[in-house]
């Protein structure tokens, strides 16, 4: 049986009267590669912004690694090891497609600013360490070439893959994607598969990723979560989850869906 | 104990003019998001105006004359329409040439060009105007109305408070209960989800610059018939310490604009009365500091963390 | 760029505007000095505005924070040093670190509660912040009051020029250094997208607090040097007309570019001067009207100022090039 990285007990987000989450529980085990589904407004993404430490739910308790997230900021969350995406790609447009990349190293590996002020060999050492594992991360992703180009002039497809290397830069040990597919085409989407599933393992990784393309989520997650009005309505195998019915309505509303 | 009601009716007379500014920023915060820096500069003008007009209509020399109206009352009531035309179309000028253009911009450039516009108002105003004070026009006798052992209330302190009582409740109908107002709640809430319900968004936010520039220029008109004095800097504190009035009640949030303006109106006077009257001015800045270190959100509202 | 190459470009600025204030008439050498001074606040300014992308008005706060510091010290506790020229100079070195000391205190004290909140709130805060410390000096006899402060000492053996352009060559060298370091990363990142690199473990308040304090630190020295330089302090020369003359000068140099604060800075310090003659011919002040314009009309216009976000020693005329850290 594997440690439990993630846990959520009975989470709940209360907005003015809209309740984001309500009672929402979860766990993802070390290693797991696990997917958040459900249709628009189910909550998902509020529920990756409490794990991020970006809100403080209402109620109920996240722990991470086995600490408690309660009053974190979010870069004592990243240092405990939960990184995740944005659905809308939050990329540092201004700087290099290696800066970015650089940036994310920042946190665990930063130089003391003496250090640096002073170009001490132990700071030039860390800035040299820094840009090796940049690269390495890049090439990874197939972004190697892009290295000093602008993020935003980057194609979309190539955004989303700097996004998750940028992830990937900070040291994570749960890792959770937002949409990481979103806009991308059948290629694309077919190679981000693979490399997440790579990524999994090569990295030691503990996956949750939110996803609308089925083409994705199915193949790729070993267990599935699915959310409706911020509530958890069915849990489990890929498979099974499909074809529960709860599940077919929600998505669907009442009426028969077709395949 | 005749002292102290004394400051109490000044207090709340100054402030619900403060009230009545610190209006105007909210209304366009809510809806902009941004401290229009130039809100300040926008009352100044009105003040001008409201002198331009009472100059024109041959107001102003105590007794309150009745100029070529008439009657004195009608002629606080032309200036004050006036002055708040005059406001509503410079704020309407000032949203449609200077913020528009940025409205997606980052926030930044946005905050620098409304310093921008509020020092191109006053340096311009000193321009044209001079800087030399003049003397606003007396409108309205200030006759006591009554006697409470030896504190007086004059009628102009009454009739500040009537006036602002008389256009919040108004506002407070508008913004509730009219369709420009749901429209602009709408707004306020969301551009986006606005628009596609087929609100004309950038309609909505020159109407709201409008009122609040308009809110803006009654409180200039009230201000002057108190403190008569009128120079192209004289919107700078008045401005500051009614944005500061709005942060104390949430800024974004109307009640707490006019509960924010009404505290530190009192606040104001009573420091004043009571000791240290050199201090007075900053007195705004340390309640503001003390409210952000405190309760950022201010008394009602609630702090929004960016949508992410 | 070595620690020697850097010790040297440093002691270069300081004895080549020695050599050249000396050959200048008295006029052209105080325009110098002021080009120096304020090209210090525009560069200290654009750490905190340009390069973390936070919006500060009260830059003149810590300017007089400094500026009075130095002006308390020197003609107070330290007086005897000013004496001799050889120990002024000690003297002289001294005020500046204690200028730069209390104001960064201050900035931390402004800092660290306004930075914890949305940007809009950190503008108002220093603002009031500035106008609080104007009406605090206005109000303190024992630093001259409404009166001014009198009895600055001048530059020690009137070397103003090495002490100014040696200090700006000192911060463009930490500056130059932050940046092209990881920590310069760092804030270009909290200017870019503050909660994506909050997501990414990038403390982002401590990030900006260190910015502003040493922003402010700059501006105290600035202060200090200001006051040895005019010998006499009135706290309406700190007002927020002074704030937004930095401000502009960032703006129009770029936010962004240490570069662009430099050339900005000596032009808006120049072209007041240039334009002293048509204030006398119209008789009406029209410097911040011009000033209050060129502002809207950059932000609506060129926004990016007059370097954009580069700087004059990286410029490649490549396409598409990204920040150079």
């Amino acid at each position: 049986m594997n440690a439990t990285v993630l846990s959520v007990e009975n989470v709940s987000l209360n907005f003015g009267g809209i309740a984001a989450l309500s009672d929402l529980s979860l766990t993802l085990s070390s290693g797991e590669l696990a997917g958040v589904i459900g249709p628009n407004g189910a909550g998902k993404t509020s529920l990756f912004n409490i794990l991020g430490g970006v809100y403080q739910p209402s109620s109920g308790s996240v722990r991470v690694m086995d600490r408690p997230l309660a009053g974190l900021k979010p870069h004592a969350v990243a240092a405990l090891g939960l990184v995740r995406t944005f659905q809308n790609i939050r990329l540092f447009k201004e700087l290099s497609v290696l800066d970015n990349v650089r940036l994310a190293l920042h946190g665990r590996q930063c130089p003391g600013l003496l250090d640096s002020l002073l170009r001490r060999p132990a700071a030039l050492a860390a800035e040299a360490g820094l840009t090796r594992q940049a690269l390495h991360l890049l090439q990874r992703m197939e972004l190697d070439p892009r290295r000093d180009e602008r993020a935003g002039d980057l194609a979309y497809g190539e955004q989303k893959k700097l996004e998750i290397a940028r992830a990937l830069a900070a040291g994570p040990s749960v890792l959770l994607l937002d949409e990481p597919a979103a806009g991308m085409n059948p290629a694309e989407s077919a190679w981000l598969k693979a490399a997440i599933a790579a990524i999994r393992r090569d990295f030691n990784l503990s996956v949750l990723l939110i996803e609308h393309d089925m083409s994705v989520v199915m193949g790729l997650c070993e267990r599935l979560v699915v959310m409706d009005h911020g509530q958890k309505i069915c849990e489990g195998a890929p498979e099974t989850v499909r074809q529960d019915p709860r599940v077919v309505e929600a998505y669907l509303g009442t009426r028969r869906a077709g395949r | 104990m005749e002292a102290f009601l004394q400051n109490l009716i000044t207090g709340l007379s100054l402030g619900s003019i403060y009230a009545l500014i610190a209006l105007g920023y909210t209304l366009v915060y809510g809806i902009l998001r941004l401290i229009n820096f130039a809100h300040g500069d926008l009352f100044m003008l009105a003040a001008y105006a409201a002198l331009g007009t009472a100059t024109l209509l041959g107001l102003g020399t105590l007794p309150a004359t009745a100029g070529l109206l008439g009657h004195a009352w009608a002629g606080f009531a032309v200036v004050l329409l006036v002055s708040m035309l005059a406001a509503a179309a410079a704020g309407w000028l000032v949203e449609r040439l200077a913020y528009r253009p940025l409205r997606k911009a980052p926030r930044l450039n946005l905050l620098i060009t409304a310093v921008g516009v509020s020092l191109l108002l006053e340096n311009g105003a000193q321009a044209l105007f001079t800087a030399n004070p003049r003397r606003f026009p007396d409108l309205m006798a200030d006759t006591p109305l009554l006697q409470i052992g030896r504190a007086q209330v004059g009628s102009l302190d009454l009739a500040v408070l009537a006036t602002a009582l008389v256009l919040l409740l108004g506002l407070e109908l508008w913004v509730h209960h009219s369709r420009q107002g749901r429209a602009m709640r709408a707004v306020s809430h969301s551009h986006e989800t606005a628009a596609l319900l087929g609100i004309p968004v950038d309609r909505v936010i020159a109407l709201t610059f409008a009122v609040g520039s308009a809110l803006a220029a009654a409180a200039a008109v009230l201000y002057g018939v108190k403190y008569p004095k009128v120079d192209p800097l004289m919107g700078v504190l008045p401005g500051l310490k009614a944005f500061v009035a709005a942060v104390i009640g949430g800024i974004g949030n109307l009640r707490g604009a006019v509960v924010g303006g009404l505290i530190l109106g009192l606040a104001e006077t009573f420091v004043s009365a009571y000791g240290a009257s050199t201090w007075r001015d900053a007195l705004a800045f340390g309640l503001l500091i003390a409210i952000l270190l405190f309760k950022p959100s201010g008394l009602f509202g609630h702090y929004e963390p960016e949508k992410v | 760029m070595t620690n020697a190459r850097a010790l040297l470009v440093i002691a270069l600025c300081a004895l080549g505007a020695a050599a050249v204030s000396a050959l200048l008439p008295e006029y052209y050498a105080g325009i110098l000095l002021a080009i120096g001074i304020n090209a210090l606040l525009a560069v200290s300014l654009n750490l905190v505005n340009g390069i973390t992308g936070q919006f500060s008005l009260g830059h003149a706060g810590f300017m007089a924070v400094g500026a009075y510091t130095a002006a308390y010290l020197s003609a107070g506790p330290l007086a005897g040093l000013f004496a001799h020229p050889a120990l002024g100079q000690l003297g002289v070195a001294l005020c500046l670190l204690a200028a730069a000391l209390l104001a960064g205190v201050a900035g931390w004290l402004v800092g660290l509660p306004s930075l914890r909140l949305r940007g809009d709130y950190l503008a108002i805060v220093t603002l009031g912040f500035g106008e609080i410390i104007r009406v605090a000096l206005l109000n303190s006899d024992s630093l001259g009051g409404a009166r001014g402060f009198i009895g600055v000492p001048g530059f020690p053996g009137g070397a103003g020029a090495p002490w100014v352009f040696g200090l700006l060559g000192l911060s463009l060298a930490a500056c130059v250094r932050v940046m092209g370091s990881s920590h310069g990363r760092a804030l270009l990142s909290i200017r870019e997208d503050e909660i994506a690199a909050e997501a990414l473990g990038v403390d982002t308040t401590r990030y900006k607090v260190g910015a502003f304090v040493a922003s402010a630190a700059g501006a105290g020295a600035a202060g200090a040097l200001f006051a040895f330089t005019y010998s006499f302090l009135h706290p309406s020369s700190f007002n927020f007309m002074k704030s937004v003359e930095i401000v502009v000068m960032v703006v129009l140099g770029g936010m962004g570019s240490m570069s662009g604060a430099l050339l900005a800075a000596a032009l808006l310090t120049v072209l007041p001067e240039g334009l002293r003659p048509l204030k006398e011919l119209t008789g009406v002040d029209l410097r911040m009207v011009i000033y209050s314009l060129a502002l809207v009309l950059l932000m609506l216009y060129r926004p990016g100022g007059l370097m954009g976000r580069k700087e004059l020693w990286h410029l490649n005329w490549r396409r598409s090039k990204a920040v150079q850290p």
